[in-house]
């Protein structure tokens, strides 16, 4: 009696495990509710967190480098199901300024229909469309300002910078200012009217390895990026600071492009 | 008697001084908007994401003349585009800016910018909307940011009416501020020279025989980039000018493109008696000096223009008495109206 007393608690004890489980992953969806889904984007340099200012790291072409600027854009977010059932956030709610300087700014979260997701699709940068829209609808982290320090847009050749790093290295030759600076100002979208390069990339993830976005009302999937920015010194190019310590809106412009959008990993999601 | 006679003139002065007042009130009352001249195309600027309204054109001649713009408080639009000198800067080949700092170009007219697809010397930009950001945070113009101007706008009462009367609330933001300016901008119309006159026979305006003469010459020689009626067909082309010492090379700086190297946005020869002096870095002070570029100067630079280069010769075939007839002509372009109107000066 005392032993099937036993068998009764483990199996009660089983049972509530299992439903707890059951309960969290297997809520029916319904795909009529929204709810929020989050992109954290984790910067990190190679093995090794991002410290603005204090961290110093050494790129493939063997410079030490320590970076005191880093923000990009983050923008036309959709996900998609194993099924193949996509949603696009809606555009106006679709463009984020990820800064390395803001904690919050490093999540960027939208409203998708409660469900299972598996694909996540965003752009690092901003569209062609909305580089050429009216300023009226160019609100918020798109409003452009422009200006050499924290401004992400372009006054003199229209268009949104996508990625800005600036930093410091021994290797970088001696600015107007008596510093040893680097700058990596990449944009450029097609152009308006001229045809130029086109530095707009659709980074696209496959989350089933490390955790597909359960996305539920209630609470938060959170589907959490390191992003590798050593990755945009290190890649099909090498970008040595030395040779191109101000990259900006130049042809050169694309082979940086073309490391950085390797940048992003999908660590892990938390449902 | 003399009793009289002061009361009369009391009287008179009464009565025109109300006069003086229904005249500003009939001034308010007929703001117009936007007008296309009868002898010109349709706009570019896209008029229907901008509702222009005299409130939205004051506060954008307002900011067209406010220092605060820049970062020292010294520095308006109206510092480079001086509306005596056609919306340029005259004396200057290239802008003089904020600390005295010099840009690398001549200042560009503010005229006629509805016609414009697109802005600046390279054309770099796409969108008057979005061309004053350019100005205000040239290290060497202007050398602020957008949002110090909103915080020094936004502490001034009159703004904040004034934005209030433009736009309905008192928020003041970039996308208004550059709303306001190009109602401003858009208004800055030249059509009322002595070519537009005689193009729409008024008050019975003919050229004279020289005018005429001078005109065919134009037509002829000059008419297919200085297209009529904005004297300009908005294309950018090498004209054959010496590379300059900073070696700018114009349009290839915002495409990037090696064919467009050394090539430059066809200027408007409107007004152009009051803006010397001419070409991208101002290097000709009379238009004496730049027909006898193109009669003798043209240089074979990398993308010289096709019409730059025909028969067999460089440049444009012109005799001295062409060019006399050419000049002749090129006055009918002098638009006198503009460049005193009270409405577009700083009041």
């Amino acid at each position: 009696m005392k032993s099937i007393y036993k068998y009764a608690v483990v199996i009660f004890y089983l049972l509530t495990v299992i439903s707890a489980c059951s309960k969290k992953n297997d809520a029916q969806p319904v795909s009529a509710n929204k709810a929020t889904l989050s992109l954290q984007f984790d910067n990190i340099v190679g093995d090794r967190n991002l410290q603005l200012q204090t961290g110093t790291y050494k790129n493939a072409s063997g410079e030490q480098f320590s970076i005191q600027l880093l923000q990009y854009f983050i923008s036309n977010i959709k996900v998609k199901t194993k099924d193949g059932q996509e949603f696009i956030v809606p555009q106006e709610e679709s463009y984020f300024l990820v800064k390395e300087s803001d904690g919050a700014s490093q999540f960027c979260k939208v409203k998708v229909p409660e469900g299972d997701y598996q694909t996540l699709t965003f752009t690092l940068g901003v569209d062609s469309l909305r580089n050429t829209m009216d300023i009226t609808k160019r609100t918020g982290v798109l409003d452009p300002t422009g200006g050499m320090d924290n401004g992400m847009y372009w006054g003199w050749n229209s268009g949104y910078i996508f990625f800005k790093m600036e930093g410091t290295s021994e290797q970088a030759p001696v600015d107007p200012t008596g510093v040893r600076k680097f700058r990596f100002h990449i944009g450029g979208f097609g152009g308006y009217s001229a045809p130029t390069f086109n530095n707009i990339k659709t980074v696209t993830v496959d989350l089933s390895a490390a955790g597909i976005a359960r996305v539920r009302g209630g609470r938060e999937s959170n589907v959490h990026f390191l992003v590798d920015v050593m990755k945009m010194f290190n890649g099909k190019t090498n970008i040595s600071i030395a040779a191109n310590p101000q990259v900006m809106f130049s042809n050169y412009s694309v082979n940086v492009a073309n490391n950085f959008s390797s940048m992003f990993y999908h660590d892990h999601t938390e449902n | 008697m003399k009793k009289l006679y002061l009361l009369l003139l009391a009287f008179s002065l009464f009565i025109y001084a109300c006069k003086k007042e229904s005249n500003i009130q009939n001034a308010v009352s007929t703001f117009l908007g936007f007008q296309k001249p009868a002898n010109f195309p349709q706009p570019v600027y896209k008029l229907e994401n901008n509702k222009f309204t005299e409130a939205g054109f004051l506060l954008g001649r307002a900011l067209f003349y406010e220092p605060r713009l820049s970062r020292d408080n010294t520095i308006s639009c109206g510092s480079c585009h001086i509306q005596s000198s056609g919306f340029t800067q005259h004396g200057h080949d290239v802008s003089h800016g904020i600390d005295d700092r010099l840009g690398s170009r001549n200042s560009p007219p503010i005229m006629n910018l509805a016609w414009n697809k697109t802005f600046m010397w390279d054309g770099g930009i796409f969108d008057l909307d979005l061309q004053p950001i350019s100005p205000i945070t040239n290290p060497v113009e202007m050398d602020e940011k957008i949002e110090n101007v909103l915080l020094k706008l936004k502490q001034m009462p009159k703004y904040v009416t004034m934005f209030n009367r433009a736009f309905g609330t008192d928020e003041i933001t970039n996308a208004r501020m550059m709303k306001a300016l190009s109602q401003f901008m858009v208004l800055c119309v030249s059509a009322n020279s002595k070519y537009d006159q005689v193009m729409r026979k008024e008050q019975g305006q003919v050229f004279t025989p020289d005018e005429q003469a001078g005109y065919t010459i134009f037509k002829e020689r000059c008419g297919s980039c200085h297209r009529e009626p904005l004297f300009t067909d908005g294309t950018f082309r090498n004209n054959g000018l010496a590379i300059g010492p900073n070696n700018d090379q114009g349009r290839s700086m915002a495409t990037l493109h090696p064919e467009d190297e050394y090539k430059f946005k066809v200027p408007s020869l409107r007004n152009l008696g009051y803006t010397s002096p001419y070409m991208h870095d101002g290097r000709f002070l009379t238009l004496n000096g730049v027909l006898t570029h193109y009669a003798q100067e043209v240089q074979a630079t990398p993308n010289l223009d096709p019409l730059m280069q025909q028969n067999g010769r460089l440049g444009i075939a012109l005799i001295a008495d062409d060019k006399l007839k050419l000049l002749t002509f090129l006055k009918t372009l002098d638009d006198k109206d503009f460049v005193t109107r009270k409405d577009l000066a700083e009041q």
